[in-house]
């Protein structure tokens, strides 16, 4: 079924949003998502079972939402594509049970997606409709903190590095707790930076040492990697002493400090990964490309080394379905094998499997 | 009418009026996700069912561990929605007690198990009853969730019970390897519709149980 504008209907259950997007070629029609962001507020952190208990109540009416508001139906519906990885594992069964139920229901083809692929995907849905060459991607979220290179979406992604213990997204999470600031902890700490000094506290750059880097001809272990539990543990350290000796917390100066050490390892270390892989073009995603700071410093580096820098819409850089639906119509409009109904959710599933069951 | 339970082990069943057509069970209770939409696929194509002849769907909605629960769950509101058909739900644990009360007598209570883990039993209270239309099990108390030792002095079907046999003297030991089914389910329902009985449309899962998190506790500050 190649067709090259063909309607596809998908899915996103990884984390904390159920996702409904609907796209036609490049067309965006619909994005459609329910967040159970509020019920994890309390909790400071988002917490799996309420998430997945979440997706099985939102499901339907978020599909009955999105074909409301693309005004189509599922007869017209071309193909299904579904997140089956990487996230968590009870969210995700919900939303692949769904699709799968939802293939033999329409006899659609469906295809299982990768979740971090589908965030590059956002990319075609511009008004260019297709990717630029030499193409690479940061990821930053709450799950995820990925450097990427797209030589080709539907068949060759390559991880370059990404964090090796908490995502970058997390960290902000539980140092916003730490600092008595809201939920999410991205926009609580980029907001409390914007008043505080950046050099007030020199915190640690996780894996900048020149034995994890080594050179671009010897590269060292983890060159591109990315480490922020340490980091976490100095900002504890340095509010506990403030705290031990009876005087206030500078919330403003640790805030800033510690969002200068995590933005200036990303975009470091992305900058120079693009550099070495030949990519000139870099395209944010995941909801931490929000912050501020972030997107300065990354844009500021690349720039400065003649990378161009695609930051999409908030509502596509965080999860949503329409980025599944924008990647399964390319994996359509290519002629690749349908998944079918016969695979297994894969929480760890690797950037390399673009499409389960067709690499 | 499509009925699907996955409350322990995942099962489908194609029913008419209360009677099997085809169905379809696994033997362990961990595939739940990946199994119940190509059972339904295999079961339209052995029963030579077309889509436009199904009538109603009908889920188990628990009790059972929450993930496996889910997948029933969202697959039968799913294909209620693409099909539009009505999806009613029912406690799994009415399955398990309409295929008990096949050989109990008028009159004598009993209870149904199913494995909770940690130690502990989903299990629900029935009691047998007989008329013109046969036999079968009317709810007299649960669903709950509580240790084996917590359960009343009666007899006890099932495979959670089973599980627990020392902590049950009551077991009975005929029906120790029995699972909730979607087959017994659509049983059960029928004994209901057939008595002038609706069924329910609530489809919301009996989790039974919280989800583990707990709001943390204001962190400690460092001493002084």
């Amino acid at each position: 079924m190649a067709t090259a504008e063909p309607l596809v209907l998908g899915i996103e259950s990884s984390c904390d949003e159920t996702g409904v997007g609907i796209v036609r070629g490049t067309e965006l029609l619909t994005n459609t998502v329910s967040s159970s962001m509020a019920e994890h507020a309390r909790f400071g952190g988002v917490i799996p079972e309420i998430a997945s208990r979440a997706h099985l109540e939102a499901f339907v009416p978020t599909l009955q939402a999105a074909l409301a508001d693309a005004d189509v139906t599922l007869d017209e519906v071309d193909a299904l594509a579904v997140t089956s990885g990487p996230g968590l594992a009870g969210a995700l069964m919900v939303g692949v049970a769904a699709a799968k139920a939802l293939a033999v229901a329409t006899g659609k083809p469906l295809y299982a997606i990768n979740h971090l692929v589908a965030h590059v995907s956002v990319g075609l849905l511009d008004e260019r409709g297709k990717l630029p060459e030499n193409l690479g991607a940061l990821l930053v979220s709450g799950g995820h903190t990925e450097i990427l290179s797209v030589p080709d979406i539907t068949g060759d992604v390559r991880l370059l590095g990404a964090t090796i213990d908490d995502a970058a997204g997390e960290a902000y999470d539980k140092v916003a707790r730490l600092l008595g600031l809201g939920y999410p902890g991205g926009p609580a700490i980029d907001k409390a930076a914007r008043n505080g000094d950046p050099a007030a506290f020199r915190f640690p750059r996780g894996l900048t040492a020149g034995k994890y880097m080594g050179s671009a001809e010897k590269p060292g272990s983890h060159r591109y990697d990315m480490s922020f539990s340490g980091l976490k543990t100095a900002v504890a350290r340095v509010v506990e002493t403030f705290e031990a000796s009876g005087q206030p917390v500078p919330v403003a100066d640790v805030a800033a400090s510690f969002q200068e050490s995590v933005v200036d390892v990303i975009s470091r270390k992305t900058a120079l990964a693009c550099t070495e892989n030949s990519i000139d073009t870099l395209l944010m995603g995941g909801g931490v490309a929000a912050n501020s700071r972030l997107r300065a410093l990354v844009i500021e580096r690349c720039r400065a080394r003649g990378i161009e820098v695609i930051v999409p819409p908030l509502n596509l850089c965080t999860d949503n379905g329409a980025m599944v639906a924008a990647l399964g119509a390319r994996l359509v409009a290519e002629g690749r094998a349908a998944t079918g109904i016969v695979f297994t959710a894969d929480p760890g599933l690797p950037v390399s499997t673009v499409s389960m069951g067709t690499v | 009418m499509l009925s699907l339970d996955s409350s322990s082990i995942a099962s489908a069943a194609l029913t008419r009026n209360g009677e099997v057509l085809a169905e379809f069970a696994t033997r362990d209770t961990r595939s739940h996700a990946e199994a119940l939409a190509p059972a339904v696929y295999n079961l339209l194509g052995q029963a030579g069912i077309e889509p436009p002849q199904l009538k109603a769907i009908l889920v188990g909605t628990g009790p059972g561990p929450f993930t496996g629960l889910r997948a029933g769950l969202v697959s039968a509101r799913t294909f209620g929605f693409a099909w539009q058909l009505p999806v009613y739900g029912m406690c799994s644990l009415d399955a398990l007690a309409h295929r008990a009360a096949q050989d109990a007598a008028e009159g004598t209570e009993f209870l149904v198990a199913t494995d909770a883990r940690r130690k502990e039993l989903y299990w629900g209270r029935y009691m047998t009853h007989e008329d013109g239309h046969g036999r079968f099990a009317r709810p007299v108390g649960g669903p709950q969730v509580t240790a084996p030792d917590q359960l009343p002095a009666l007899p006890v079907h099932g495979y959670g019970a089973g599980l627990h046999a020392a902590q049950l003297p009551n077991l009975v030991t005929d029906s120790a390897e029995w699972q909730p089914t979607a087959a017994d389910l659509s049983r059960a329902a029928w004994a209901r519709q057939e008595r002038g009985i609706e069924l329910s449309t609530d489809t919301s899962p009996l989790y039974l149980r919280e989800s583990d998190a707990k709001v943390a506790v204001h962190r400690k500050k460092a001493l002084r």
